[in-house]
């Protein structure tokens, strides 16, 4: 299915501040699209632009083949859930729900039918003669979620819906909001900064910063393949080394020159090759000499108080532990390696009763394989 | 709710005693001495009478309070209808602007209340600026009277009472969430429809606040209406006033005064029923299972 709804080349400015700047997307019908950037990142704006309540100066915004860049908000086929809910406060449940239907002039049996349904699907029967300010957070959430698709939007914008929220609550709202999407179909556009709740809802993601798109793709390929350092940082937790590419031993290896991570190791083979070269799969043709940035997550970083045994493709690199934080299910180490810190956690598959745990001030060696890491070209990336 | 311990209301004492001995006690007084017959000096004599509150019925009397119903309700309407958009206007400005614009709103204060009346004789006088202004713009002959009669009441009561109308629809539309216009909109709402059905109701108890604080003073004009009003356009302020000083009958003066206090019972009574409507509302809400949609 093509595009359903289109944002060509928007542009907008307040002041001399440039919020949004030539952003292009193309949504289609019935997908969970995720928009995520930290704050100031002009998700918002994108989002108030969507909905009308902005123009933008330049570009123009489709849904379904229709141009709507200056229909204003009250006539475009497009629902908000917003951040605080922006409940009506004098209305009950039930007449917040029918809002828009009554705005409509429907007939009232059509909107007590309409209501009932929604009610339904978001389970507030028990609730709708109350008023907002007696029912939960999570309620209060689900009858925005509710008053917002009554109206049968063709876009459905959900703007931080989950923020307020504590994170028990969070997740069950996360699996609920999957299961009113399945039951709806409709086009979802959700706004957040936090990139679990963007990866898991997501069927693609598009990670937002100063006013551009940094990169569109899947939660996997955003999380596996960062276009760019912003994104390799701000989509999960990563360890950044700066490196020059150059030629190895290997057909399916680049190797990378690095200066940053103090002594290391590469395996190719059954052969060690101390210095200062890391491998790095090849999953692209980059140029010799080219200065990249090599991703390498902490989850894939192996810790050990040994030297690793010799494996094909490993890299190697040690230092000493500087933090330890025990979270339960996997420890958090911060190793110091050279100048800098490199973060790495450590999963707890199975309780050892006489594993000691590395701890702090030891020396250890930490190994990834050279598919555990991705390398980053930016054509401004710093040396 | 928790039990108010007695030490703390022994803090009410104060106020308590005040309104006890100067509120409470002249109310009753007056409302004693309304049934008391007159002495030749015009003060109170002795015995019981009803006779002061049949004079009442004069026709002269009913007219008067109508009157003062209709100016201070016309005034009310007039004062809630332009504040309310003023309050809306305040309450989006930026925290600068809002402040300067207050100032200016309380400025008026600053001046005694007599002499801004007097100003509005001399603006609406046969020779004023405002006149002359008028007949220039062809809005007014040169023999239209502006002064001495219910306009000129009218409008220096609004001009009076407005400030009173826009701080409280302030203060109230100072707290409303302005996002709830923009969730109004988004759902299909005009600009006009989500200003009724979302901001109107959300500064209902401004709404309220304002009604009470200019109805209620507006019923007991004096000032107003005996310095811009004519003979034919007296209120009960004024009648009371001239019972007690002019014609020095103070069993007369007792019995409108009395009336006046019964006449403010009827806004404060409408604003009590809707109050209470509240209450009972959201009261019964949670236990009704019902499904109306109003």
């Amino acid at each position: 299915m093509g595009a359903f709804i289109e944002l060509q080349n928007i542009t907008k400015t307040f002041g001399s501040a440039m919020v949004v700047s030539n952003v292009s997307l193309e949504l289609k019908q019935g997908e969970v699209f995720s928009l995520l950037g930290p704050s100031g990142s002009g998700k918002t704006t994108l989002l108030r632009l969507l909905a009308g309540f902005l123009t933008p100066d330049g570009g123009r915004i489709l849904i379904d083949g229709q141009d709507v860049t200056a229909v204003p908000p009250n006539l475009r086929p497009v629902n908000t859930v917003f951040q605080n809910y922006a409940l009506f406060p004098h209305l009950t449940v039930r007449e917040n729900i029918g809002f828009g239907l009554s705005v409509a002039q429907r007939a009232p049996s059509e909107i007590v039918t309409e209501v009932d349904h929604m009610l339904d699907l978001t389970q507030l029967h028990d609730h709708a003669t109350k008023k907002p300010s007696q029912i939960s957070g999570g309620q209060r959430q689900r009858v925005a979620i509710a008053r917002a698709l009554i109206n049968k939007p063709q876009l459905l914008l959900l703007d931080e819906p989950l923020a307020a929220l504590d994170l028990k609550l969070r997740q069950r709202m996360l699996i609920e909001l999957n299961k009113i999407h399945e039951e709806v179909g409709t086009t979802f556009l959700y706004v957040t900064h936090d990139q679990g709740e963007a990866m898991s809802l997501g069927d693609r993601v598009a990670v937002m910063n100063h006013g551009r798109f940094e990169q569109i793709g899947t939660p996997n390929e955003v999380y596996e393949h960062p276009q760019s350092r912003f994104v390799a940082e701000f989509v999960g937790d990563t360890n950044l080394i700066a490196a020059t590419v150059i030629p190895v031993d290997d057909a399916g290896n680049h190797g990378l020159r690095t200066d940053q991570v103090g002594a290391v190791e590469y395996d190719l083979g059954q052969q060690r090759h101390p210095g200062d070269v890391l491998l790095t799969q090849k999953t692209r043709d980059i140029p010799t000499g080219a200065t990249a940035t090599l991703s390498v997550r902490p989850e894939r970083i192996a810790i050990r108080r040994d030297p690793p045994p010799i494996a094909h493709e490993q890299n190697t690199i040690h230092g000493i532990v500087e933090d330890v934080v025990y979270l339960g299910s996997r420890t958090h180490y911060r190793v110091r390696v050279n100048d800098r810190l490199i973060e790495v956690w450590k999963q707890h598959r199975r309780f050892l009763p006489d594993y000691a745990p590395i701890s702090w001030n030891e020396k250890v060696w930490l190994s990834w394989f050279s598919n555990d890491g991705y390398l980053i070209v930016e054509p401004t990336s710093p040396a | 709710m928790r039990k108010p311990r007695w030490s703390e209301a022994l803090l009410s004492i104060p106020s308590f005693g005040w309104l006890v001995v100067f509120f409470a006690i002249p109310t009753v007084l007056v409302v004693a001495l309304s049934f008391k017959p007159t002495d030749l000096t015009g003060s109170a004599g002795s015995g019981w009478t009803f006779d002061t509150w049949r004079s009442l019925a004069n026709p002269v009397y009913p007219l008067i309070v109508w009157r003062t119903i209709w100016l201070s309700a016309s005034c009310t309407v007039v004062c809630l209808l332009l504040s309310v958009p003023v309050a809306y206007w305040i309450a989006r400005l930026d925290g600068k602007w809002r402040q300067r614009v207050l100032l200016l709103i309380i400025l008026p204060f600053w001046t005694n209340f007599l002499i801004r009346i007097f100003a509005w004789r001399t603006l609406l006088h046969p020779d004023g600026y405002l006149k002359s202004i008028c007949v220039a713009l062809g809005w007014a002959e040169p023999n239209d009277q502006l002064l001495y009669n219910n306009g000129a009441i009218l409008l220096v009561l609004v001009y009076t009472y407005l400030p009173f109308a826009i701080l409280p629809l302030y203060a109230a539309a100072e707290k409303f969430d302005f996002s709830l216009l923009d969730a109004a909109r988004d759902l299909g709402a005009t600009k006009l429809r989500a200003f009724r059905s979302i901001f109107l109701p959300g500064i209902r108890t401004g709404l309220l606040t304002a009604f009470l604080i200019v109805f209620i003073p507006a019923l007991g004009s004096y000032a107003i209406p005996s310095i811009v009003g004519g003979p034919s356009s007296e209120m009960i302020g004024n009648k009371i006033a001239q019972r007690a000083t002019t014609d020095r009958n103070l069993p007369h003066a007792a019995a409108l005064g009395t009336l006046l206090t019964i006449t403010i019972f009827v806004p404060l009574g409408i604003v009590a029923l809707l109050r209470r409507r509240d209450r009972l509302a959201a009261a019964a809400r949670p236990s009704l299972p019902g499904t109306l949609i109003p």
